[in-house]
């Protein structure tokens, strides 16, 4: 196996050793952070129930965005969708047989990448553009979407100018699930975008990237209207009540 | 009037450009070093500061799930950019909120992320200097937590909790705002923001019920201490003399006489407002409702009922249970606490109560969510009570009401611009500027329905539009309590205002029976 390929094989054990220990640590942090006071932002859900559709809501349709700003919904939602369905597609990387529904989503997935793209740049295009975005952006804002861009063009690339040795992809793929290596194709477009994906899932838990499983502990989200009827009391601040009553 | 400029009021609300250093020359005067001992915070700015500093926003860190990852999950999307009423009163790019939570963000990153430790100026991170700790204290009372932003932002990112914390931690380093800190010290030596002792306290309550018989010649009660009463009254003290609170402290008290039920205030809680919410600590906020607590019991209630301040109901209906709770003393047929909008709601869904409302014909009425009831406190036991109710007690005592534009009112409410503990002469300029966008929709509905008066359920609310109505063009009487409008409309048993409609009226209007 050539050092390049070696190489490939190291940074994506890393990249997903790192990615899943450093999602898990930050998830369990933040669920074991207490909420210590009731401060769903109101009207609330008076449920649990409510508050599954409350959330459900704000994941799959954005809902807070969509009262906030169209054009930030419209572009987070292209760039969004676009992956979830670019990202399914990439299963049949990754399994053997390939799962009947993985089928059915390969076209779609293929121009989903488009809609991806035209969401990023459209994202990026708003940092640039509109004075408030401008002022709020950092350095790290723009490689972020500097990197993802990156990755859906060299995935573009791949799928609609200069095709990569797909059969070899897969069995690199497939290797790196059973533990057993195999080479990488030596394509400059796919060592680029496979870099940059490597780059993303290290990134991610140590970034804003966290917004994704972030979402779901935000109290003023996950959180139901019951204070008046159910006591709700963190352990720090029981412990103030010590002798008190 | 000013020695800055109001902004005007436009035909739409409009967007400004962000701009640099506009308002950070507005700050609040410091708590005095006595103030700062009163709640045990230091009494000045301590020498190890900045690692007391960092400290107390690791413990911070640790201790509210909220802080922690408001910190951690912002995209910098912009959503939230122009839903701040600062910034669309003032431009400065610092009141846009995701850059009020920037300020204190970019300290959290250099001392607790692994990017800000090692690539500070790729993610934006900056040590905690002197000029940052300015700046948070310019910033960080230029937002009234009203929680605007969080109704905005995709991951529900509340700007509140970021500047509770910022006002916490400076508290701990020594730096504290003299107008919070002062009347929580006020309230836990007296009983009430303005110090008013108990028997001052007995005679305003005697003065009031003398006017009330004096109106409609029925003797009202407004009793003070009394034991083994139903109902505890708790309201802001602001509603024993300022105007219009005033108006509506008799409004509240005709609903409990035609309810026929048996209330008291208590001199020793005499306060509903809880400033320990503003200034972010759990324990003065716990200290604070405590008081409420040892009232109800000491006076034998079986019902604590709370009066018009919006601050004070976010507190009471969703902290006062975890803060001061279990209520398992109280009579468990009623919500615990109760607002006084749902006690008369009930009574007028009932029919218990008789509204005559021509009495207030002579006026034409929007009603100004308060931020703190519209988007951290409910009524009624449904979602979107506290929109409902307010104003079905509004239309059920006038016959011309009209509401503000959408994008105004409910859950997307302006501020009134003096929320979240910046009510005080000091911070004028900002209350001014962060008026404006509630003055532009009044304003709107002034010109579209001929709308006369704002009514609101909230203490500061009604102080802060009686103070800034004027520099819009408006009267500082436009502002009323909605329980004014109750006690202009409701009829009592045996009152002249009865024998009038009846038509058993005497020549000189006093009822013949009376």
């Amino acid at each position: 196996m050539s050092l390049v390929s070696t190489l490939y094989v190291g940074l994506f054990y890393f990249a997903t050793v790192f990615l899943v220990v450093g999602l898990a640590l930050r998830i369990k942090n933040y669920a074991q952070t207490p909420a210590p006071l009731k401060i769903p932002t109101m009207p609330a859900p008076r449920t649990e129930t409510g508050v599954v559709f409350r959330m459900f809501r704000e994941v799959a349709f954005f809902e807070s965005l969509f009262r906030s700003n169209k054009w930030i919904w419209l572009f987070g939602i292209m760039f969004h969708f676009g992956m979830l369905l670019v990202l399914l597609r990439h299963l049949r990387y990754f399994t053997e047989p390939v799962w009947f529904w993985v089928n059915w989503v390969q076209p779609f997935g293929k121009y989903a990448a488009f809609a991806m793209l035209a969401g990023l740049l459209g994202l990026w295009a708003r940092r640039f553009l509109v004075a408030r975005v401008r002022y709020i952006s950092t350095p790290s804002d723009h490689l972020m979407l500097a990197l993802i861009v990156g990755i859906a063009m060299s995935g573009i690339g791949m799928s609609f100018l200069t095709h990569t040795d797909i059969i070899s992809l897969k069995a690199f793929a497939l290797g790196l699930l059973h533990f057993s290596p195999q080479p990488l194709p030596g394509d400059p477009l796919l060592l680029t975008h496979l870099g940059l994906v490597a780059t993303l899932m290290i990134v991610f838990p140590i970034s804003k990237l966290l917004h994704a499983p972030g979402v779901f502990f935000s109290p003023t989200r996950n959180q139901t209207d019951s204070s008046r009827e159910q006591r709700h009391i963190a352990d720090w601040a029981k412990a103030l009540e010590t002798g008190e009553r | 009037m000013a020695d800055y400029e109001v902004p005007e009021l436009k035909e739409y609300l409009q967007v400004p450009e962000p701009r640099e250093h506009v308002t950070n020359h507005i700050a609040p005067f410091f708590a005095k070093p006595d103030h700062q001992a009163d709640l045990g915070f230091p009494g000045e700015l301590i020498d190890n500061w900045q690692e007391v500093a960092i400290n107390k926003m690791g413990d911070l860190l640790g201790k509210y799930r909220s802080f922690k990852l408001f910190l951690d999950i912002c995209v910098h999307c912009g959503a939230c950019t122009d839903k701040c009423h600062y910034y669309l009163g003032t431009t400065d790019a610092n009141n846009m909120p995701v850059a009020r939570q920037e300020l204190l963000r970019k300290v959290y990153r250099r001392y607790f992320t692994f990017a800000g430790k090692y690539f500070p100026k790729l993610v934006g991170a900056t040590d905690l200097t002197k000029e940052v700790l300015d700046d948070w204290y310019s910033y960080f009372h230029q937002c009234s937590q009203c929680r605007r932003c969080s109704v905005f932002c995709p991951y529900g990112i509340d700007t509140a909790e970021i500047s509770m914390a910022a006002r916490e931690i400076m508290d701990a380093v020594g730096v504290g705002q003299k107008y919070c800190n002062e009347i929580i010290a006020k309230v836990f030596k007296i009983g009430n923001n303005l110090g008013l002792p108990q028997p001052a306290l007995a005679d305003t309550l005697e003065g009031l019920e003398e006017d009330i018989e004096d109106d409609t010649g029925v003797k009202v009660r407004l009793p003070l201490d009394e034991k083994g009463a139903d109902i505890l009254l708790i309201t802001p003290s602001a509603d024993f003399f300022a105007e219009p609170h005033v108006d509506g402290l008799m409004g509240y008290a005709k609903v409990f006489h035609e309810a026929g039920v048996s209330w008291t205030l208590s001199s020793e809680a005499s306060e509903a407002a809880n400033f320990g919410m503003f200034i972010g600590s759990y324990e003065n906020m716990r200290k604070l409702s405590l008081r409420i607590r040892k009232a109800a019991l000491d006076l034998g209630v079986k019902r604590i009922v709370f009066g018009e301040c919006g601050h004070a109901w976010r507190v009471a209906y969703s902290f006062l249970n975890t803060l001061a709770g279990p209520f398992d003393f109280l009579d468990q047929n009623y919500p615990i606490p109760q607002h006084i909008c749902e006690f008369t709601y009930d009574l007028l869904k009932e029919n218990k109560l008789r509204m005559n409302k021509e009495a207030n014909d002579d006026m034409t009425i929007t009603f100004h969510d308060s931020c703190n009831v519209a988007r951290g406190a409910g009524m009624g036991g449904f979602e979107g009570g506290q929109f409902v109710i307010p104003r079905e007690v509004i239309k059920a005592s006038c016959n011309n009401y009209y509401d503000m534009n959408d994008d105004t009112i409910l859950d997307a409410t302006f501020c009134c611009g003096g929320g979240g503990g910046l009510l005080t002469d000091d911070l004028m300029e900002i209350r001014v500027k962060g008026a404006m966008p509630r003055m532009q929709a009044l304003k709107q509905v002034t010109e579209e329905y001929g709308v006369t008066n704002l009514a609101a359920i909230c203490a500061i609310c009604k102080s802060q539009f009686a103070k800034t109505l004027p520099y819009f063009g408006f009267r500082m009487d436009q502002i009323v309590s909605v329980h004014q409008l109750v006690s202009n409309a409701i009829v009592l048993k045996g009152s002249e205002q009865e024998a009038e409609l009846d038509g058993t009226a005497g020549e000189d209007g006093e009822a013949e029976n009376a």
